[in-house]
């Protein structure tokens, strides 16, 4: 099933968690609403869900074209999955996933050899099914969460909305749970949207990544655009460690230190200062200045724990700069504390507004 | 390895406090009941069948557990109800209602006898409504039900109150994102996960109930094999000064209580084994 989300605005007293807020989500893809904390992706999921009311006369919720702004969650059809699992303490893993099922009304409600069948077929899909007879205070964090999958599955939903679902859970467990989403969706095909505030998972699992930030969509993209294509410097500081140099605009470019560097061409030629952003793993450093642009900086400290040496610099101005270099390079380098380097921008993003987080 | 009672703990103090509790609960608790258990052994065993049986002991009994249970059950479908709409809702004046649930607790158990026999009686503000209509509140075992329905209601509000509490209402919103109508959340979802500490409330709003005098007195009027409840049966032994008597009739309540505590006990311990 589709989803359109039409200019949807929604305030909690003074605060505004969505403004004019419009999306589209066409059916079978996953999408991550990736955003700061307070940024409203949490509010548009559970507005998308019916578990929160939009301001009135604010906008409309479409479902396949079909209006479902009016419509209570229970009449949705989606599946949602709590951060916090949100499973029935007193009931059996098994009777948490057949409890969608049980209370269909008699007309609908499938029979009981058919309820075991198909509950017995969602635990063997998460792989719990040598669970069933267990309460949920007897599960690790994972195996909650996916039994609160499956028990979301169980009412077969059009849609499945999943609000920071490895949220709780630690580093490893989480990583193997994102992979193991994505080929169950690779499976099912049914639309989805998690809710998550961690940059790596959304571009690791999403088919198209929704960065937002204060109660607005900044951009709507494949992992691939937003990550190498930031619209807007917030969308590039989100998505990943970056280095900001303020610079004065002078003929068309923009001088940092001793560094003249070209503005783009549909950057306004008139303003006076621009940023320019650089990951740390696109700065270079070496012990003699190189022909190109390059600014002097001295080595502060080195965390070489890690795939890339982690090296904090500070550079002529007396700015911090973070670099990120591979542990061979930083080998035949010989990097000491307080050591004179030079650095080089290999690659460089140029706003002319600048954003802080 | 050694078997030894005393476990090793991180936290110090252990022989202190465990022997300190047991003195204390051996004074306080032990030692009184067990004098009335010695007291009552001076009856042979017959003047005590005789005693604890006669029709009047009887029909207290049945008033005084058959009424503790009616209140305990009110208080429990109407306290779940109260503890609802404190933890639910934001209301102005909501502090205000949330003290006054502790007025029973507070309240003379005289001052209370006497109000509601007030309000209840021919002349009352209820009772002159309801009197007319059929229906005697005052000095009839309706009367007593009402009073200890009333000294109970704090304990099932205060038992369900910090659940609720804890209970979040992802839990709600999770069963209607599944298709449950509010019913079915209300039956299936909250009721279970409610229920070890409704009947928390219910055994304690039923144990105070079971020994209440001063509210009851007033209002049931005291008629033998009416409205004469267990603990005023044991004062009028004693002011007869038939000591044997008063205790072996506390002794049966003291047992029947006990049992009774103690099967609540169990069900609470198998609803609650459930959530490990």
């Amino acid at each position: 099933m589709s989803i359109e989300v039409r200019h949807i605005t929604k305030t909690f007293g003074d605060f505004t968690a969505l403004k004019e807020v419009s999306l589209e989500i066409p059916t079978g893809e996953l999408i991550a609403l990736l955003g700061p904390s307070g940024s409203g992706k949490t509010t548009l999921l559970r507005v998308i869900a019916g578990l929160e009311v939009a301001d009135p006369g604010s906008g409309a919720i479409l479902f396949d074209g079909e209006d479902a702004t009016s419509r209570s969650s229970r009449d949705r059809q989606v599946g949602f999955v709590f951060q916090h699992y949100a499973l029935f303490r007193h009931m059996t893993i098994f009777e948490n996933v057949a409890f969608g099922l049980r209370v269909r009304p008699r007309k609908v409600r499938p029979s009981e050899s058919e309820i075991r069948e198909r509950v017995s077929a969602l635990l063997k899909l998460v792989q719990l099914d040598w669970l069933a007879a267990r309460y949920p205070s007897q599960l690790s964090g994972g195996q909650r969460q996916r039994v609160a999958l499956a028990r979301a599955l169980a009412v077969e939903p059009k849609v499945l909305l999943l609000d920071e679902p490895f949220g709780s859970l630690d580093a490893k467990v989480r990583k193997e749970l994102r992979r193991w989403l994505r080929r169950l969706h690779d499976e099912l095909h049914v639309t989805s949207v998690f809710v998550t505030h961690d940059q790596e998972e959304a571009l690791e699992v999403a088919d198209r990544v929704v960065v937002m930030n204060e109660g607005r969509v900044e951009q709507v993209g494949t992992p691939d655009q937003v990550y190498h294509h930031p619209a807007n410097p917030f969308v590039y500081n989100f998505l990943g460690n970056v280095n900001l140099f303020n610079g004065r605009v002078e003929g068309g470019k923009v001088h940092i230190g001793d560094m003249a560097m070209e503005l783009p061409e549909q950057m306004r030629p008139d303003a006076e200062t621009a940023v320019v952003y650089v990951r740390p793993h696109l700065l270079e450093i070496d012990h003699q200045p190189t022909n190109t642009n390059h600014f002097r900086a001295r080595v502060e400290h080195i965390n070489p724990a890690g795939p890339l040496v982690k090296v904090e610099l500070i550079s002529e101005w007396g700015d911090p700069v973070q670099v990120e270099i591979s542990q061979e390079r930083y080998r035949d380098l010989r990097l000491k504390k307080d050591a004179e380097v030079f650095v080089t921008p290999k690659e460089k993003k140029i706003f002319v507004e600048k954003y802080s987080i | 390895m050694a078997l030894s009672l005393k476990q090793r703990s991180v936290l110090p103090g252990f022989g202190l406090t465990m022997g300190f509790t047991l003195l204390y609960l051996s004074l306080i608790v032990l030692i009184p009941l067990s004098a009335t258990f010695l007291k009552t052994a001076a009856m042979s065993w017959s003047q005590f069948w005789n005693t604890v049986t006669e029709p009047r002991a009887l029909a207290s009994y049945r008033l005084s557990f058959g009424a503790s249970l009616i209140g305990a059950a009110i208080n429990m479908v109407f306290g779940m109800l109260a503890a609802w709409v404190l933890v639910r809702y934001s209301f102005p004046g909501k502090r205000v209602v949330d003290a006054m649930v502790d007025l029973p607790f507070a309240l003379p158990t005289a001052v209370a006898g006497i109000t509601l026999t007030a309000v209840f009686a021919r002349n009352g503000w209820i009772g002159s409504y309801l009197e007319p209509r059929g229906i005697k509140v005052a000095f009839t075992p309706l009367g007593v039900v009402v009073a200890l329905t009333f000294i109970g209601l704090p304990f099932v509000v205060r038992t369900v109150q910090p659940v609720l509490q804890d209970l979040d209402a992802e839990i709600e919103e999770a069963a209607a994102s599944l298709g449950a109508s509010r019913w079915q959340t209300v039956t299936r979802v909250i009721l279970p996960a409610l229920l070890p500490a409704l009947l928390t409330g219910f055994a304690l709003a039923f144990a105070r109930a079971v020994g209440e005098y001063g509210s009851v007195i007033f209002i049931s009027g005291n008629m033998p094999m009416r409205t004469e409840i267990t603990p005023l049966l044991i004062v009028t032994k004693l002011e007869q000064y038939d000591y044997a008597a008063a205790t072996a009739i506390g002794v049966v309540m003291l047992v029947m209580s006990f049992a009774l505590l103690f099967i609540i006990n169990l069900l609470q311990w198998w609803s609650r084994r459930r959530y490990a």
